[in-house]
């Protein structure tokens, strides 16, 4: 009997409790929503001067990945969050600088051999891994003999980021067995030599990207699943991972034992694991997280607008190294035909395309180098060779030249034509876009159709399109990462473009690191010839990546890539 | 009943190798595989890859060897995750849907039978209503626009909840709360409906002329005989709510299965997306089987030899 009653009311007060909170949340609802947008905006203001007096007690960074690092591994990462959480934990021999150019890491100095091919480094008195054990020129020998080897498992795909060394690429394809070919020897053990196949300008860049970090031989060798266990892994950065929730969350804390320690002033680093811009950008507003948006995680980009406005303190636009362009397949009608592919370039109005569907500040592409690669003498690429001159947007011009293409082919009406594009909805706003200009300036019905990401990139590669979304973005600060993409039956061209003569320009520039100036001459010259003379892609716009940082976190720096670091970062008092 | 059990896991086994067949069969299907990213794999790395992981000998062999090596039960390597083995990563990752699925599978329950049994009683006055009401909305709204009105709500309004994340225990509340509420209105109509049939029903009607006491009435005729259709239910709901909600663990950033689930599809890592459609299977099959075998136990009205399913 007495069970039985208290059944009853356990019911009663389970409901009770539902209707009240409901009921509750409904009357406080007003209230604080018009608090909340106030405290945000009070706080976006203070901005001091970094001292160690105004340093936040805590120094604990909040971060959201929004997607997991499939594995801490640096000879197998390839994306851009593995990158934010490998600089965490690893140094290579060069790092970046604020500025953008190669400061000293892992290795104290470095001396360049007059032909440009031979690197001499001396590493870093000191300098240790988070055991104890001496950072030396062998742990890069063998990370970069890992990263090599036929023997690696599973096979590293960025080995092809070493194929600068001499002897490198023989040795990862399998043609020679000999390690003693590549050009990579520990004179002693603070010594490292490296030779190159070709003088490279832009290789001390390379030693600071991930592929090329050390990696500790006794704790990788003693465990095959090393990289994805906190308590196995050694590292040598400032940083190094203390927990990993698979799928949630990870924790890295300072590493006292890093050269450099004395410099770094957050204590802890969590980030959690989150895939939805939207959720991101709710956690940043509810002050869960210090850092949104790219690279790590994302801000939706019907929000980029809204944002921009409500927070200009916090809110940035940074322009990145990366294309957003359509590629032509030159091998199928009608885009067989070179005035036809010019015709449709020329024919939509970039400007508006990203004021009114993009809308993230992005800079109108007529050329394939970004404006964030480097040149010579301070100056971008962009500036030194600009776009301007490929082509122009005249939509009376793009349809006489459409109609002289297609006199050249002898037909009078165009094949029915097909857009490709990667799931996603804003390449669907763009497509959508894009095609209804064609419409009204050329008269011509576009069909759009999108694909999975892996379907796309398949049909994309066996050459199943007409004319197909694409983005590029920069594996180092050099226009050659763009410029070599289009070489004859290059692995990443599926235009079907081949011209002996672009060929002989990126041979040249490959060859030619000892006459700077020739070498982007060479380069210009090839992009001029893939865009205004063949016009075989169509740039569309150069990328920006949208991020909000806490007025209170100072010390964060992007690279030209967009490329994020934060382990110099600390946090203000707020 | 032990040829009952036996026929059932005859079917279950049988279920779960036409289940491996197709998957296998129609994931290698779609295009694109676990090596595609923007920027393509070199020849020479892509064909030590293939070999590697095997993907480079005929379909049926790779069918083969595939089966082989589930009978052992080895259900291999991640291809994405790299070096992680598939089992240990379903492992971690349910034991974390484990956890939140039983929370909200619990809360559900006796939400919903508390809220359903309620109205039965007061049929037709204002709780009634008023819990039909909340029911409508309960199924009406989907658990994603459910979640994302929550976190809005309590983790950047009221700021009482985290937004993300399971770091503390207050953490589950809400993804519990996004979960449940589907689950606790389809109980309470459920419970509702069917207690209002017994409590018409002619034995009640007799309980009490006997002279029987309103609780013990309750609690021995109308919630034993009227919650069955509930026990149907929780059974398939667990293995629902148990192997991941894909949306909800999405939203809240919760590194449950489904969210592994979805990425390993897109990732066309093969090794995990046949590792967990069986391990699924698995889960599915088994919430059914139990069913089946409480059913027989609450309701003696079905009969054991037929075999047939309840």
């Amino acid at each position: 009997m007495k069970k039985k009653s208290w059944m009853m009311l356990v019911t009663l007060v389970l409901v009770i409790s539902m209707v009240l909170a409901a009921c509750g949340s409904g009357a406080e609802t007003p209230t604080t929503g018009s608090t909340t947008p106030t405290e945000n905006s009070t706080g976006g203001e203070t901005t001091t001067e970094p001292t160690d007096a105004n340093l936040a007690a805590d120094q604990t960074l909040h971060l959201n990945l929004s997607a997991e690092p499939p594995t801490l591994d640096p000879a197998q990462a390839q994306d851009s969050q593995s990158n934010t959480a490998l600089r965490f934990m690893y140094e290579g021999l060069a790092t970046i600088d604020g500025d953008g150019n190669p400061a000293p890491g892992a290795a104290e100095s470095w001396e360049v051999s007059e032909d440009g091919l031979t690197y001499t480094f001396k590493m870093r008195q000191g300098a240790t891994w988070s055991n104890g054990d001496p950072v030396t020129a062998n742990d890069f020998v063998y990370a970069w003999e890992r990263v090599l080897s036929q023997e690696t498992t599973p096979a590293p795909v960025y080995a092809y980021q070493l194929y600068y060394i001499k002897g490198a690429e023989d040795f990862n394809t399998g043609k020679t067995k000999d390690f003693s070919t590549v050009g990579v020897k520990a004179v002693d053990e603070n010594t490292l030599e490296v030779t190159l196949a070709n003088p490279t300008p832009y290789f001390l860049g390379l030693t600071s990207f991930y592929t090329f970090y050390p990696v500790h031989q006794a704790s990788v060798e003693a465990d095959q699943a090393w990289a994805s266990d906190p308590s196995k892994m050694v590292t040598n950065g400032p940083f190094t991972l203390t927990t990993w929730t698979t799928g949630s969350e990870m924790d890295w804390t300072k590493n006292d034992k890093y050269w450099d320690a004395e410099n770094i002033k957050l204590t802890n680093v969590t980030a959690s694991i989150v895939n939805s811009g939207a959720t991101e950008t709710a956690s940043y507003q509810g002050g869960e997280i210090d850092y949104a948006g790219a690279p790590t995680g994302e801000i939706p980009t019907d929000q980029i607008q809204p944002l921009s406005e409500q927070m200009p303190e916090e809110f940035k636009l940074t322009d990145i190294a990366s294309t957003y362009y359509y590629e032509f397949n030159t091998k199928e009608a009608p885009f067989n035909n070179e005035k036809i592919r010019k015709a449709f370039a020329m024919s939509i109005d970039r400007k508006s395309l990203i004021e009114n569907v993009t809308k993230a500040g992005q800079t109108p592409a007529f050329g394939f180098v970004p404006t964030s690669i480097a040149g010579l003498n301070n100056q971008s690429f962009r500036d030194e060779f600009p776009d301007s001159g490929y082509f122009t947007e005249d939509a009376a011009a793009a349809k006489t030249m459409l109609e002289e293409g297609m006199k050249e082919e002898g037909i009078t009406t165009l094949p029915p034509i097909t857009l490709l594009y990667n799931t996603s909805e804003n390449h669907q706003k763009l497509a959508l876009a894009v095609a209804d200009m064609w419409k009204n300036t050329l008269g011509v019905e576009i069909q759009t159709k999108n694909e999975e990401w892996s379907v796309f990139l398949e049909s994309r590669k066996t050459g199943n399109f007409q004319i197909a979304r694409a983005g590029w973005s920069a594996d180092y600060n050099d226009p050659m990462t763009f410029m070599d993409m289009f070489v004859s039956g290059g692995g990443n061209n599926n235009t079907g473009f081949a011209n002996k003569e672009y060929d002989a320009l990126i041979d040249s520039a490959y060859k030619g690191g000892n006459d700077p100036e020739k070498r982007m001459q060479d380069m210009a010259a090839a992009e001029k010839m893939l865009v205004q003379d063949n016009m075989v892609i169509m740039p569309v716009y150069y990328y920006t990546q949208a991020s909000l940082t806490k007025p209170y976190l100072k010390g964060v720096t992007t690279d030209f890539s967009g490329a994020i670091n934060f382990t110099r970062a600390y946090l203000e008092e707020h | 009943m032990a040829r009952y059990i036996t026929s059932k896991l005859i079917y279950t086994l049988l279920s779960l190798f036409i289940l491996i067949t197709a998957t296998f069969f129609l994931m290698k299907a779609i295009p694109g595989d676990p090596f595609m990213s923007e920027k393509e794999v070199p020849a020479p790395i892509r064909a030590r890859l293939e070999a590697q992981y095997g993907l480079d000998k005929p379909l049926m062999t790779q069918y083969v060897n595939y089966l082989g090596n589930i009978v052992q039960g080895d259900l291999g390597i991640s291809m994405k995750k790299l070096n992680q083995d598939v089992g240990k990563i379903i492992g971690q990752t349910f034991g974390v849907s484990l956890r939140l699925g039983m929370i909200a599978v619990v809360v559900s329950t006796i939400v919903g039978v508390a809220l359903g049994l309620l109205a039965a009683l007061y049929h037709r006055k204002f709780i009634d209503s008023l819990v039909m009401v909340l029911a409508v909305i309960g199924i009406a709204v989907p658990s994603f626009v459910m979640a994302s009105l929550l976190q809005y709500l309590f983790g950047l309004e009221l700021k009482l909840l985290p937004i993300t994340g399971l770091r503390s225990p207050l953490g589950y509340v809400l993804p519990v709360a996004a979960l449940s509420a589907g689950p606790i209105a389809y109980i309470a109509r459920l419970t509702r409906s069917s207690m209002l049939e017994v409590l018409n029903a002619d034995y009640i009607k007799t309980a009490k002329a006997k002279g029987l006491k309103w609780p013990a009435i309750l609690w021995k005729h109308v919630i034993r005989n009227g919650i069955l259709p509930v026990v149907t239910y929780v059974g398939p709901m667990t293995a629902n709510i148990i192997t991941g909600s894909v949306v909800v663990e999405r939203i809240f950033g919760i590194g449950g299965i489904g969210k592994v689930f979805v990425e390993s599809i897109t990732n066309r890592d093969y090794t995990l997306i046949m590792g967990i459609t069986l391990f699924y299977g698995i889960i599915l099959m088994a919430a059914r089987f139990v069913t089946d075998i409480v059913y027989v136990l609450v309701d003696p009205r079905i009969k054991l030899t037929s075999g047939k399913e309840g």
